[in-house]
């Protein structure tokens, strides 16, 4: 089946916001303390409502989450990355939550379409940043292992973050300036964090802004089948 | 003659201070009792009788311990649910239940005990949850049972709890109650929705209402003549009806319940008696309650499997987060 869609900038913004929403969904009854328990489902909580918001804007909210295929989703491959341990989420979460606020500020700040949502997001995104920021802080300056294990997860996704800022037609940001200021902040905490910034290229085997144009790594596709089955199994179906 | 004067003095001196303390022991009993029968809330500094503690934690925690442990038949279906609303409110709901798990093990603590210690005590199989999420979720609909039945007994069962004797436990059980009802209402609407939905989608719900009806009936616990802490609780008013009483009144309350869900109840001997002013029902499989109970049930083993491993895979998160507090705590005291 294929879903027509409107705006690709709603669907890119909306397609991040749901994948990480469902990725941190699945730590639900496993995570390390109740205390994250509580917090992942609230960010995955959050990310959601952002993403009905938005896929909204561009179509029927079900129809666009539940009957796309894995090529028309338009999410970065950052955020359907599979959650690994507690510091692979973490590192994830650094790099989506800065990514996410620094843009929904200046799209708060703006006139376009996104404005209204972005006002609201960015309060809530600014709590996920933070408790990103306090974890990797954490995890980095705390043991030996969790500094090795936060190192290496951070050093795993850096490939997936040159996409962050292949620009999105639609979404009216200074792409660049958004770039320099997202690695000055992640490089700020990664410091404070006693961890180095990766070195190595930022933008895997694909081209850079891969994910956009519908080119997803191999655990994307297990996600989806996994995400749409119900819903796939009863067309027409309300529930 | 000198040491046997000695210990005669001796055991003069601890003959008194016992009567003593017996003395003192039972002037607090009193005014513990007093307390109780007055409807007053005992709170955490008051005296209270060692057992009236230890009931308290073994119940307090083994709520908790179900808050934790019932997580985990519902996380079952975050990622797989039919639409992005239902997603929404089942994480919304799956969150809520880590919440009432952290309210519990707070109470639990104001009575001298801390919540790793009752976590211990469940992964090793020393405290128990409660029997109902040995089961499993087979299906979408499953999720709207467990609302509309798990959560209506475990409200029947709470609300009264809200005037428990012990002032942190009632005062959680507040809490707790406002967000189950709400939870219990989700559930409803959840299955109304697929009963008034497809044949398939109706089909879906009526099995799992039949599924889950039983085990939610034995939620209230043993029969009252089985049932071993029920008269000491009572009176103390930690619990306030009897297992039998609040079976009742839950299957009172389920029964227009499922004909306005249009859904039926899997209990061919469950009528109204106008004589008793309530329903008849049928027998409860006793012997499945206590073999779950024992260990037997269908998911016993997967869920303290899943519970004991997020644990463990998390200890290098708990040890980095208490290391990192020590650095700064230290770096503070150094500045």
């Amino acid at each position: 089946m294929t879903v027509t869609a409107g705006s690709p900038a709603a669907l890119a913004l909306g397609d991040d916001a749901l994948v990480l929403s469902h990725r941190l969904g699945e730590w639900a009854g496993r995570a390390p303390v109740l205390e994250e328990d509580v917090a992942l489902a609230n960010i995955a909580l959050d990310l959601l409502g952002q993403a009905r918001v938005l896929l909204s804007m561009a179509g029927d909210e079900d129809e666009l989450a539940y009957l796309r295929e894995e090529r028309a989703f338009r999410n970065l491959q950052l955020v359907e990355q599979p959650n690994g341990d507690f510091a692979h989420t973490i590192a994830r979460q650094l790099y989506f939550s800065t990514y996410q606020r620094l843009l929904y500020a200046e799209l708060a700040a703006g006139d376009g379409e996104f404005a209204p949502l972005a006002a609201k997001a960015v309060k809530e995104v600014a709590y996920h940043q933070d408790h990103a920021e306090h974890w990797t802080l954490r995890l980095g300056d705390g043991t030996a292992e969790s500094h090795e294990r936060m190192r290496r997860a951070c050093e795993a996704l850096w490939r997936y973050t040159g996409e962050m800022f292949q620009p999105v037609e639609g979404v009216d940001v200074d792409w660049p300036a958004l770039q320099g200021h997202w690695l000055a902040s992640v490089s700020a905490v990664l410091r404070r964090a006693t961890l180095d910034t990766p070195e190595g290229p930022r933008t895997g085997a694909w081209s850079a802004g891969a994910g956009r144009q519908g080119l997803h790594t191999e655990p994307f596709g297990r996600m989806l089948a996994e995400m749409q089955h119900l819903h796939r199994s009863h067309p027409g179906a309300s529930w | 003659m000198a040491t046997a004067a000695a210990h005669q003095t001796a055991r003069a001196d601890a003959d008194g201070t016992a009567d003593e303390a017996a003395r003192t022991a039972a002037a607090y009993e009193a005014v513990f009792d007093a307390a109780v029968a007055a409807d007053e809330r005992i709170e955490p500094r008051d005296w209270m009788p060692d057992a009236y503690r230890s009931t308290l934690v073994r119940q307090i925690a083994q709520h908790a311990h179900s808050e934790i442990i019932g997580m985990q038949p519902e996380a079952n279906w975050i990622t797989r649910a039919p639409s992005l609303r239902r997603k929404a409110i089942l994480m919304a709901k799956v969150q809520d239940e880590a919440g009432h798990g952290l309210y519990l093990y707070s109470a639990a603590e104001t009575l001298g005990t801390s919540r790793d210690e009752l976590l211990d005590k469940l992964h090793n199989g020393r405290q128990k949850y409660s029997s109902i999420f040995n089961y499993p979720t087979l299906t979408w609909a499953d999720v709207g049972a467990i609302g509309w039945l798990v959560d209506g007994a475990a409200i029947t069962n709470q609300v009264p709890l809200c005037r428990c004797s012990y002032g942190p436990y009632a005062r959680a059980m507040v809490r707790v109650c406002k967000e189950e009802s709400f939870h219990q209402r989700q559930g409803y609407e959840s299955l109304l929705a697929l009963s008034r939905g497809t044949p398939e989608q109706h089909e879906m719900a009526q099995d799992a209402v039949n599924r889950w009806w039983w085990p939610s009936l034995m939620m209230f616990g043993p029969p009252d003549d089985e049932s071993a802490h029920s008269a000491q609780s009572m009176a103390w008013k930690i619990k306030r009806h009897s297992n039998d009483e609040l079976r009742q009144r839950f299957v009172d309350i389920c029964v227009p319940q499922a004909e306005s869900l249009g859904l039926t109840l899997p209990d061919p001997e469950l009528r109204w008696n106008e004589e008793r002013g309530h329903h008849d029902f049928g027998a409860i499989d006793w012997t499945e309650f206590w073999e779950v109970l024992k260990g037997n049930g269908p998911c016993n083993e997967q869920r303290m499997t899943q519970r004991r491993q997020a644990h463990e895979e998390g200890a290098w998160v708990r040890e980095a987060a208490a290391a990192y507090a020590d650095k700064q705590a230290t770096g503070k005291a150094r500045a």
